[in-house]
């Protein structure tokens, strides 16, 4: 009757709580890459739509625009085709706290003794390196479209994408924390991530747009990271000064050319804009 | 506090048995102009299994939201684990277990990996994470699933994994909330006999809401609540005695005789249109006294014992309906069944 074969748990002392913490975030992480690493028709479905794209467009474009010097629009839409994976991945993996919520799992997760913020860092790091495994796995489709890669092109991709999906895990964590139902999720996913996509620069530049669509591609979050990814894809291609004139990977500004740098530390704003709201999202969630 | 308290439980267990383990006064819960908790009062003794019975809507959800810190009272003082709710609810959450009405397991990872996930967001020391896994699986007869993933497990599997997920950070307190319907007989009976042995080999508390008049009966205590009341507290036995003796009912050739010649021997009788009804201590041993005393021959005999049924229709003037239940199927089955993506 006395007998109590589990042990009762051991202290909670202060200086552990940071350490529970980040064990909390890890868990979270882990679970993401579990499940991603068992569901493998939808890291196959995941391809399928970046590829059916980079065919349709990239063949139905290439005669269009031709082709300068050995280099193409094929060649040009590779980097951005893969940050459509990447964004899009990432968003899904935010927002599938939706599917938390609607079975069930969200308030297991809720109700832990632990911090929102270690379950919101958690799930945006979780679907982040998920979103840029996914990305990254488009690489194998570089010889075939003619793309030249490098050893320190990979990392510098990795890199990139891994930055671009923790802004866009955040993203999708902060909206799926407002959206109640799944009905919601597709609206989100029709009315947000495709006009995204699509004025970011990823499938076409965005040069010569008209002044009111120019306007909207500048506050497209998506468009500083996109072109980083591209500049350094075409960095390692030979490309002639006429071919980096037909397709450019810069963006400009208030008539300035962001440099790289610059670009990648707008990123970094917007990740850490959305990792906040994130935050915020989740702890205000019931 | 939670360094203080944790190593002050580990001096104080094993547990004294009459101390109260959740605490509550004069609990109120609001929506609005709404009482759905009307200023409740009870305490749940350690080491009971103490069920909160009633139709849906008379407030048991309400007051096991607030009891787990899913919910604020409006107004009352209510202690878990000897933790203020409203000030400790962390503090509340590590001593208590908790199994949702409908299920919260991830069915994409086995029951080894919703464990695990489980006890580092409960703060389970890693090193003993793996000994409680095989502990609380062996609890719930689960051992040998461990390594399955949870989307090939039936609904009363589940049910059972949930169960010995919420043991694995060794609550104080157990609360299950009534399993939704779905649930064949079978499983329900195979979870109550988990259930009465864990908190023999576990110890633990057991909080539960129902409104299954025959899951009551395993309870140590029952609280009824109806409109955010409770109109009756006690053990199964007793509040089945408070409302009065068992009854017999006799059927015979001539009903008229029978109840004259009965009340002369001095038994409490009634004339009913089934014949007559005799109030007695114990019905069964009563009824060869009874057919003799009766003079007349008997037709039948049926012998009624007061059942929680007759308890709650006394407190309550009305039936606990399972109907208010089935109305629910629908969203509560999809939560249950479909819970492949």
């Amino acid at each position: 009757m006395s007998t109590v074969p589990l042990r009762p748990m051991i202290a909670q002392r202060p200086e552990t709580v940071l350490r529970d913490e980040a064990r909390t975030t890890g868990m979270v992480w882990l679970r993401e890459l579990i499940r991603f690493e068992r569901t493998r028709t939808r890291i196959l479905s995941g391809l399928i739509q970046p590829v059916l794209f980079l065919i349709v467009m990239g063949y139905g474009m290439a005669g269009l625009v031709g082709s300068i010097e050995g280099f193409d629009f094929k060649k040009f839409m590779f980097p951005g085709i893969m940050a459509m994976s990447v964004v899009t991945t990432a968003i899904f993996s935010g927002m599938s706290i939706v599917w938390d919520r609607e079975f069930g799992f969200l308030r297991e997760m809720l109700v832990a003794p632990t911090s929102r913020a270690s379950l919101a860092l958690g799930k945006t790091a979780g679907g982040a390196t998920v979103a840029a495994a996914q990305g990254t796995i488009m690489l194998i489709l570089a010889p075939a479209i003619g793309v030249h890669l490098t050893g320190a092109l990979v990392v510098e991709i990795v890199g990139l994408e891994l930055l671009m999906a923790i802004a866009l895990t955040a993203f999708g964590v902060f909206v799926a924390t407002h959206i109640e139902r799944m009905e919601g999720f597709q609206v989100v996913m029709q009315m947000l991530l495709f006009p995204m996509i699509f004025l970011s620069g990823a499938l076409f530049p965005l040069n010569g747009l008209p002044d009111w669509l120019t306007v909207i591609t500048r506050l497209n979050p998506l468009t500083y990271a996109v072109a980083p990814l591209r500049q350094v894809v075409f960095a390692a291609q030979h490309m002639t000064p006429r071919a980096q004139a037909r397709f450019p990977s810069t963006v400009e500004v208030f008539g300035h050319t962001l440099s790289i740098g610059a670009e990648i530390a707008i990123t970094a704003g917007f990740a850490a804009i959305f990792i906040a709201l994130a935050i915020r999202g989740f702890s205000r969630t019931e | 506090m939670c360094a203080i308290y944790a190593e002050d439980e580990q001096t104080t267990r094993p547990t004294d048995r009459r101390r109260p383990v959740v605490e509550v006064h004069d609990l109120v819960r609001r929506f609005g102009e709404f009482a759905a908790v009307d200023g409740i009062s009870f305490d749940v003794i350690e080491g009971e299994v103490f069920a909160f019975l009633g139709p849906n809507g008379a407030g048991k959800s309400t007051t096991i939201n607030v009891l787990c810190t899913l919910a604020h009272p409006t107004a009352g003082r209510v202690l878990v684990a000897g933790f203020d709710v409203t000030a400790h609810p962390k503090a509340v959450r590590r001593n208590i277990g908790l199994v949702f009405q409908d299920q919260t397991l991830d069915d994409r990872l086995t029951a080894q990996e919703n464990l695990r996930f489980h006890a580092v967001l409960y703060r389970v020391p890693s090193d003993q994470v793996q000994a409680r896994i095989a502990r609380v699986l062996e609890l719930v007869d689960l051992s040998d699933r461990r390594y399955d993933l949870v989307s090939e497990f039936s609904g009363g599997m589940a049910r059972r994994l949930e169960i010995a997920r919420a043991l694995m950070h060794v609550p104080r307190v157990l609360f299950l909330a009534e399993p939704p319907i779905g649930l064949d007989p079978q499983t329900r009976v195979l979870m109550w006999e988990d259930v009465l042995r864990l908190r023999e080999e576990a110890g633990v508390t057991v909080f539960l809401t129902t409104h299954y008049m025959d899951e009551a009966e395993y309870a140590d205590r029952i609280a009824i609540i109806d409109h955010g009341r409770i109109v009756a507290l006690d053990t199964p036995e007793a509040l089945k005695a408070a409302i009065g003796a068992d009854t017999v009912e006799l059927s015979t050739t001539d009903d008229t005789l029978a109840t004259a010649a009965l009340e002369r021997v001095g038994y409490r009788v009634e004339a009913v249109p089934e014949g007559t009804r005799v109030y007695v201590e114990k019905g069964e041993n009563a009824v060869p006294a009874l057919i003799a005393a009766a003079g007349v021959p008997v037709r039948s005999v049926h012998v009624h014992r007061p059942t929680l049924d007759d308890v709650f229709l006394h407190h309550t003037g009305r039936q606990i309906r399972e109907s208010h239940a089935e109305a629910m199927i629908p969203a509560r089955v999809r939560a249950w069944h479909s819970r492949r993506r």
